[in-house]
């Protein structure tokens, strides 16, 4: 299968890229191009131009920053983040993440951009990016704005990014408490995953904020809100019961789909399992920590 | 600037190559037709099979589903770089003397990746092995010895050694 022909720019400037995505009715931009290929191959897509952003300088930067976070350009690839000290160091959840994405091809062309802005919902790094509350950068011909990650995907492959607009980092805060994140799937993409971050209070045993997300199994990743209210304020070793508690309030409130990925009682099934061994995993994190 | 068709030049296997190609080229496509290298073969055609595996600036990509645009300026190694001129690497050795060949559509894929993880892990343990090749599809042997024959490669299990007739 062969793309249908396109006009392809090799812009070196984030500006010459924007105008030239902005001034084309039909244009994508080309990262790692795994999943912009597949739709063209498949003819669901056939733009009349491509703007590679490959070649524009720094994008697949990963740094630190002084209000301890991590940057990570939107250019980075899956194998990049996974390899990354600084990001194996203070977010390895993601890490681990990027390492188990796909298979080590797709991971060695896949932006972490390129992942977001598909918004294919069977997908990794929009569930655990929106529990830690990263912050995504994008740049277009109005200028440029941030959009929290858990406010950026809409619903199946629709985003809160505007054509011209690109994204050139992700700017994840570093954890203050444990993170946990987990994933089922018996195909290439996950079939349900779930991600838990906690805000630890001043005295580190209490819990102040708890984010539990879960993704893959609907149209978006969706905050498990009762679950979270359940939490905020109680003691790291009261967390088990209380979550076991709720449970089954919460997981029947998960928007879930039907597809050949399970069907949506067996999804949110699956994500009641994953929380619960997030949560025992969060706890264990607490309890290490402290003598 | 944007174009309908595109100079590449890049290297494939160590050799500096030049091409004209219309943008939409995909890189398996070039490799096999325009400089007629027909190790990699197209298989799934959507990124899961790694019958098409090359190895791009180090990086193992599927051929199948990149642009040929994006060797420009790059490093391509396919199968035919991996082999030597005469004989077989210890990677292709391997594979045959564990029988871990049948029909041989899915094995030039697997020596460009078996290759690629003994670079990055010489003694890759089995996790790292099944992480590494867990994309790359295989119909007949069912695996095992395709395993036994990295794990001989990264010193986890004893090589095997060829009969007095298999030598070459
Ligand atoms: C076989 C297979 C298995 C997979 N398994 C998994 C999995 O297990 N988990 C998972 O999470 N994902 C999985 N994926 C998805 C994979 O993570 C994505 O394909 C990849 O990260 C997309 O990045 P890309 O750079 O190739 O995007 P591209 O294909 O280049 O682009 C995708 C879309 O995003 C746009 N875009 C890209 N970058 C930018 C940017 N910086 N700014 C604005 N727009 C941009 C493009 O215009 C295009 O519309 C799988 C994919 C495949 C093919
Ligand atoms: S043919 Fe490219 S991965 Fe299967
Ligand atoms: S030997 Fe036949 S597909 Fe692997």
């Amino acid at each position: 299968m062969l793309p249908a022909p396109f006009q392809l720019a090799r812009p070196t400037e984030l500006a010459e890229a924007i105008r030239l995505a902005a001034a084309t009715e039909d244009s994508h931009f080309h990262a790692g191009g795994t999943e912009l290929l597949m739709a063209m191959k498949l003819r669901l897509l056939r733009p009349e131009l491509l703007v590679d952003l490959k070649r524009i300088a720094g994008l697949d930067r990963i740094a630190w920053a002084e209000d301890a976070s991590v940057v990570i350009g939107a250019l980075a690839t899956h194998r990049q983040v996974e390899q990354d000290v600084i990001v194996r160091r203070h977010l390895p959840a993601l890490a681990a993440l990027c390492a188990n994405v796909a298979n080590v091809r797709v991971r060695s062309a896949g932006t972490l951009g390129g992942n977001l802005c598909f918004a294919e919902p069977h997908a990794d790094p929009p569930t655990l990016l929106a529990a830690l509350g990263a912050r995504l950068r994008l740049v277009g011909p109005d200028g440029e704005r941030e959009v929290a990650a858990d406010a950026f995907i809409l619903g199946e492959f629709e985003t809160a990014r505007e054509p011209a607009e690109i994204m050139t980092h992700i700017t994840v805060p570093v954890p203050r408490g444990p993170v946990a994140y987990r994933r089922f799937r018996h195909g290439e993409r996950p079939a349900v995953n779930a991600a838990v971050a906690w805000t630890m209070a001043a005295d580190g045993v209490t819990i102040e904020r708890a984010r539990i997300v879960v993704g893959a199994l609907g149209s978006r990743p969706q905050d498990v809100g009762l679950l979270e209210r359940l939490l905020a304020g109680r003691r790291a070793g009261e967390a088990a019961e209380a979550v076991a508690q709720g449970l089954t309030d919460a997981v029947g409130e998960i928007e879930a789909m039907d597809d050949r990925h399970g069907g949506a009682d067996y999804k949110r099934h699956l994500a009641g399992v994953l929380i619960t061994r997030n949560i025992a995993e969060a706890a264990a994190q607490i309890n290490g920590a402290t003598p | 600037m944007s174009a309908a068709e595109i100079d590449l030049r890049f290297t494939l296997n160590g050799r500096e190559v030049q091409a004209r190609v219309p943008s939409h080229t995909l890189l398996l496509d070039l490799v096999r037709e325009r400089f007629g290298l027909k190790g990699s073969k197209r298989s799934c055609d959507m990124e899961v099979c790694g019958a098409c595996t090359m190895m791009l600036d180090g990086n193992l990509v599927s051929s199948c589903t990149t642009l040929a645009a994006d060797a420009d300026g790059r490093a391509v190694v396919t199968v035919e770089g991996l082999t030597p001129a005469a004989g077989l690497s210890r990677v292709q050795e391997a594979l045959v003397l564990h029988g871990a060949v049948q029909c041989g559509f899915c094995t030039p894929g697997f020596v460009v990746a078996i290759t690629h993880l003994l670079q990055q892990h010489p003694n890759a343990d089995d996790e790292q092995i099944r992480r590494h090749l867990r994309g790359n599809l295989c119909r007949c042997t069912g695996y095992v010895k395709i395993l036994a024959a990295v794990r001989s490669l990264a010193g986890t299990e004893p090589g095997l050694q060829p009969l007095a007739h298999e030598r070459t």
